[in-house]
């Protein structure tokens, strides 16, 4: 069954059209790589397939939900990791977890669980501001994942993580966590290898995965 | 209140707590403001009219400042997107905005009354104070309602600090006269609550004409 299906899906800002044509069909479990360069259109796709954004053109299916008229089938199925980590400076790392897992409805072991996971433990009651790009990167996605979404939307991930890190956020946000992701990365090679297809992006346009996408 | 509205309601009030950016700046504007009207009127004490007139004008123009601000931490730091993403109804989040905001107001009043009362009233508030403090809450549930709804209109625009108090203030102009009006007789040398039933009766049909209408359109902002 199609987790993902858009039809030359298109969304503009004012005239300037930031995504146009755009037509891909993701499998539950799959990965969909998403490449291309600055300005492509990859975080609009993503916040197109959060419902974050309308799509003013073609047609979409996210998680068996019609955009843009059933949005509202969306919140609590989508995990989204993006440029911002959605969490709040002036609270800690376990009060903005446990403030979302009141909102989805989650337990608030999960929170416990989740701060392990992501090896913050021992930083959980720091005020956010006070944590580097890297810490909060970590419990950006423990947020991500706070609810078990069954469609993850990663915008660059790895961004500011050490190797280490990088592992031990593997089996929340890596393949090994077995859910159906979007990957945003400009790490072409390792996006390629952990996706199951990919789709390239050049000024909001379909484009082959090439040495021609980032010029 | 449900289980989303009271998490978005802590988180609002944790913030201030530790930010203490909103209840300070509209306290300091009010008690600037009456400090200012003790020199600028060069009277010692005012009564009636005009004491109620400066009361109240100062206390919406303070709340200009709560409503701009209401929405501060969800913009700034990604926070609508996080509403948006999670199942939470927008009555929800009218909800925890409005009784944040009310909550400002009161602690607001706390000092801003008898700051009011020692730099500009002769008397003092005196046996007024009941019937003031009811007129206060009815004056908040209405600011909070409407200060909600238009701080979530202009949450996504880019002129926010000029779109507040464009629309909030003409919406509140039912709700200053109300306030002026039932507060008047209280602040006049031979105080009594004259019609004071009367005006009490407006301020609650503007709470839940305007309570209903932002719950109704509450739906509709924040989307893209």
């Amino acid at each position: 069954m199609a987790a993902i299906e858009l039809e030359r899906l298109e969304r503009r800002y004012g005239e300037r059209i930031a995504l146009g044509d755009v037509s891909v069909r993701v499998e539950e479990g799959q990965t969909l790589a998403v490449l291309g360069g600055n300005g492509a259109g990859k975080t609009t796709l993503l916040r197109v397939l959060a419902g974050l954004l309308r799509p003013h053109g073609g047609t979409a299916q996210v998680l068996g939900a019609a955009l843009p008229a059933e949005r509202w089938k969306l919140p609590g199925r989508v995990g989204y990791l993006g440029h911002e980590p959605l969490l709040y400076r002036e609270l800690s790392g376990r009060e903005n977890l446990s403030y979302h897992a009141r909102l989805h409805g989650v337990d608030g072991a999960r929170v416990a669980e989740l701060l392990a996971a992501v090896g913050m433990e021992r930083r959980a009651d720091d005020p956010v501001r006070d944590l580097s790009k890297g810490l909060v990167q970590r419990l950006a996605a423990a947020r991500a994942v706070l609810h078990d979404p069954a469609l993850l939307l990663l915008d660059e991930p790895r961004a500011n993580l050490d190797p280490a890190a990088a592992e031990l956020l593997e089996p929340l946000i890596g393949r090994a966590s077995g859910r159906t992701r979007v990957l945003v990365s400009h790490d072409v090679e390792r996006a390629l290898a952990e996706s199951d297809l990919s789709i390239g992006l050049k000024s909001g346009r379909p484009a082959p995965v090439d040495a021609e996408l980032y010029r | 209140m449900s289980r989303a509205a009271r998490a978005i309601l802590r988180k609002d009030l944790l913030i201030e707590l530790r930010t203490k950016e909103s209840v300070p700046a509209m306290t300091l504007f009010t008690i600037t403001v009456y400090v200012l009207f003790h020199f600028g009127l060069d009277r010692d004490s005012l009564d009636g009219e005009l004491a109620s007139g400066v009361l109240w004008v100062t206390l919406l123009l303070a709340a200009v400042i709560g409503v701009s601000r209401l929405f501060a931490a969800e913009r700034e730091q990604g926070g609508i997107d996080g509403l948006l993403l999670a199942p939470v109804d927008r009555t929800s989040l009218f909800l925890a905005k409005a009784a944040s905001l009310f909550l400002f107001l009161g602690a607001v009043e706390l000092v801003a009354v008898p700051a009011f009362a020692l730099l500009l009233l002769g008397p003092g508030l005196g046996g007024a104070l009941p019937e003031l403090l009811a007129i206060l809450a009815l004056a908040n549930v209405g600011l909070a309602a409407v200060g909600a709804l238009v701080a979530a209109l202009a949450a996504e625009t880019r002129a926010r600090e000029l779109i507040v108090p464009i629309l909030l203030l003409p919406l509140l102009v039912p709700l200053l006269i109300a306030c002026a009006q039932a507060t008047e007789p209280l602040l006049r040398q031979d105080a009594g609550p004259e019609d004071l039933g009367r005006w009490l009766g407006l301020l609650s049909l503007y709470d839940v004409v305007f309570v209903l209408l932002s719950v109704a359109v509450f739906d509709y902002l924040l989307e893209d």
